[in-house]
């Protein structure tokens, strides 16, 4: 009884000196030094910087068991993740962010990049991320600002990126998807099969696009190939002349009041297709599995001209050095073994290394999401509520079909600053 | 005693001066000027460091120049001349500064117009015709019962009332009154305006209340006595003796609509202009300086219009 009441008194002790000691490490002291009981007893944490892709309570909770370490969450949209790096770099420890991002924050120098070497997994990652194929062989659509364009660099603190394999990556691959029009197949009652619908004055008042002008102007390009009217180089890089083709086509089309919102985050797109403001908009697939859960027909649409894909992995501030860069390869590591991997496949993301995945899903879970078979038992989300029936197939097929469809990738052009000032005019439109 | 003479201190040190308490000799000994000095200085010195110096970088860093990941800190105008871009070469058609400016001012135009006609009668019933202390006071603190909640949560519950098969549109279509539903009821200026005269009525109803309930009653009653009718009394009276109250009102109003992106955003489905809604697309791109030139701008436009406002009525003369 004694002991018991001991041992409480130590921990609650231990949690109030860790809590101190996270002041400490928050106030960017790093270790501290002077308190051997302190220093004894110092957690393991890492200060993750992400969007929400990848964050859940449930991979936290998993990796604290699993390793000892504590994520602590710093959730922030695409945009604001990037700006945190250029602009407060101390204030964090590992970084999940898409590639595309990396056009900017390698020039910065203010990331780490790390080593594969010490990435046990590192050479099970699936080859679209190392060689620009799926795992048959298909070749994948390079434009934009493809992972494999970034995935390395020329040495440890360079600012070039690689054309060819080197041990230093920029961003160790996590998840990735690809993206296409979600729909309402009740409302629109008829087949959709082109990127030109998105436009189709049919659906006016009806539709939407993503309100990230870098991406949505590259969704507003796929209508424009989508439609025969001009033909890219490089969706994901374009010029000037070509830039100012694309807005036209958006300031015609939004003049015409074709669009009825823009949505920036998860929860918008998902409110404006289930509500039914739009019938056919750009979406993500667990978006659409959202819509869907809530009984209302949405279809994650697969389009002849392939999808729009984006990935994302992790690196860790420069400020990152000695232990805390060990735990963060520690971290690292643990997320491609394999429960998280499975957690996001679950989702209707995909995960880099689908090897471990798979070993953490059940052989009807990887069927449904991975195989493109109909699901032999009911899907549940990785919370446990239901997704789909018996019998229910993913859209868009298998894993083959989804990732070997890939048109373009998000990306960071070289006109950026002048697509910026497009983009306002066409808001002013 | 003591506290109470701090409160006549600090409204006027002259007051105190000579009242014979030990405290008074001792502030009577300090020059009155530097006692003022020393009042207001703690409020300087917050302005100083969270308003002027912040200021002050924002307008140099507007005249730097940037590239896609960093600041260089050479002199450039480009945040400015990417700005105005086209102005001048695409007359007769607007650039997309000229159209952006026109219609944030619209919209300001409409809310303050709005929230101005709303406020003044809210405050004139709580001054005029709420004769009790108590309910004054109690219907006033009712008024800021939507203050409980976010702004953000204020704003977003309109829109499952204004949607296409939102309540208002299903009652109106089921009531026969319409066949098809509104389309311009959300997402829309329509729509913006709306929750912006929600979010911010309040603040032109306390300051024209707070004109309002010092005008002395007996004012009104010479004015009766005279033979002045109600609408005269108001034209002449009530308004005139308010005005610092719809000036101070509109001063809130104009300059939080001005620099407003996330109300316009959310209720104009992202698709309406907003100066301030230029600067967030800028800084989100990481272009600072030109985020930081059309802070400066729309800073500069802002205070034209408030010097507009203060040259009608002396606010401090008023006050």
């Amino acid at each position: 009884m004694t002991e018991t009441t001991k041992k409480t008194g130590v921990s609650r002790r231990t949690l109030l000196k860790s809590t101190a000691g996270l002041a400490g490490l928050a106030a960017g002291s790093g270790a501290i030094t002077g308190f051997p009981y302190v220093m004894s007893a110092e957690p393991k944490v890492l200060r993750y910087l992400g969007t929400a892709v990848n964050e859940g309570d449930d991979i936290s909770k998993q990796c604290l068991k699993d390793t000892g370490i504590k994520i602590e969450y710093i959730t922030a949209t695409t945009d604001d993740v990037t700006k945190r790096v250029m602009t407060q770099p101390n204030s964090f420890d590992v970084l999940d962010t898409e590639y595309f991002s990396l056009k900017k924050i390698v020039p910065s120098g203010n990331i780490l990049a790390l080593d594969s070497r010490k990435i046990k997994e590192f050479d099970n990652i699936t080859p679209v991320f190392t060689k620009g194929q799926t795992p048959g062989g298909k070749k994948i659509g390079g434009q934009g600002t493809a992972p494999w364009k970034v995935l390395y660099l020329e040495g440890k603190d360079s600012k070039k990126f690689a054309t060819s394999a080197t041990e230093f990556v920029t961003l160790i691959p996590t998840v990735y998807n690809a993206d296409t029009l979600g729909v309402r197949p009740d409302l629109i009652k008829r087949p959709i099969s082109s990127w030109a619908e998105l436009l189709n004055p049919e659906f006016k008042g009806k539709a939407s696009i993503l309100n990230i002008p870098s991406i949505g102007i590259m969704d507003a390009a796929m209508v424009v190939e989508a439609s025969g009217k001009y033909k890219y180089a490089d969706k994901g890089n374009m010029t000037k002349e070509e830039i100012d083709l694309t807005m036209k086509v958006m300031i015609e089309a939004k003049k015409a009041g074709q669009f009825r919102a823009f949505w920036k985050d998860f929860n918008e797109s998902v409110n404006l297709m289930a509500s039914g403001e739009t019938v056919i908009q750009s979406m993500w697939s667990p978006a659409v599995t959202k819509v869907r859960s809530m009984g209302i027909a949405c279809t994650f649409q697969p389009l002849k001209e392939g999808y729009r894909s984006w990935a994302s992995g992790f690196c860790v501030s420069k400020g990152v050095s000695g232990a805390k860069l060990e735990w963060a390869y520690e971290f690292v590591n643990w997320f491609l073994a394999g429960y998280a991997g499975a957690y996001l496949n679950r989702q209707g993301y995909y995960s880099a290394v689908l090897s471990t995945a798979k070993a953490h899903m059940e052989p009807y879970e990887w069927a449904y999401w991975m195989e493109g078979k109909a699901a032999e038992k009911d899907i549940k989300a990785p919370d446990g509520s239901l997704l789909e029936k018996a019998g229910a197939v993913r859209d868009g097929g298998s894993y083959e079909d989804r990732m070997g469809g890939v048109a373009c990738w998000n990306a960071v052009m070289d006109e950026n600053d002048y697509m910026v000032r497009k983009w306002n005019e066409f808001i002013a439109a | 005693m003591d506290t109470s003479e701090d409160i006549l201190q600090q409204a006027s040190p002259d007051l105190v001066r000579g009242s014979g308490t030990a405290r008074a000799a001792k502030a009577a000994r300090l020059s009155p000027s530097f006692v003022s000095w020393l009042q207001a200085g703690p409020m300087m010195l917050v302005f100083l460091a969270f308003f002027l110096i912040p200021l002050v970088f924002v307008v140099i860093v507007s005249f730097w120049d940037y590239n896609e990941y960093q600041l260089l800190p050479a002199f450039s105008g480009r945040g400015y001349t990417d700005t105005f871009e086209g102005c001048i070469a695409q007359l007769p058609d607007l650039c997309t500064i000229a159209k952006t400016y026109l219609k944030t001012l619209k919209l300001c135009f409409l809310v303050w117009a709005i929230t101005l006609f709303i406020g003044f009668w809210v405050a004139y019933f709580l001054a005029f015709h709420v004769k009790s202390r108590t309910w004054q006071m109690g219907l006033s603190l009712l008024c800021t019962i939507p203050f409980w909640t976010s702004n953000v949560i204020r704003m977003i519950a309109w829109i499952p009332l204004l949607g296409r098969n939102g309540l208002v549109n299903s009652g109106l279509v089921k009531t026969g009154a319409i066949n098809q539903p509104l389309e311009w009821l959300l997402f829309s200026e329509f729509s913006v305006v709306l929750a912006l005269v929600h979010l911010f009525t309040f603040f032109m109803v306390v300051p024209i209340f707070n004109s309002m309930v010092r005008i002395d009653k007996s004012l009104i009653e010479a004015a009766y006595d005279a033979g002045a009718a109600g609408f005269q009394t108001l034209v002449n009276v009530i308004i005139p003796l308010a005005k610092p109250g719809i000036v101070i009102g509109s001063i809130f109003v104009i300059t939080i609509v001005m620099g407003d992106f996330i109300t316009i955003g959310v209720m104009g489905g992202q698709q309406i202009a907003a100066a301030g809604k230029i600067i967030e697309t800028r800084v989100n791109a990481l272009q600072f300086p030109a985020a930081a030139a059309n802070a400066v701008i729309l800073l500069v436009i802002t205070f034209l219009i408030i010097t507009m406002m203060s040259r009608i009525v002396d606010i401090k003369k008023e006050l």
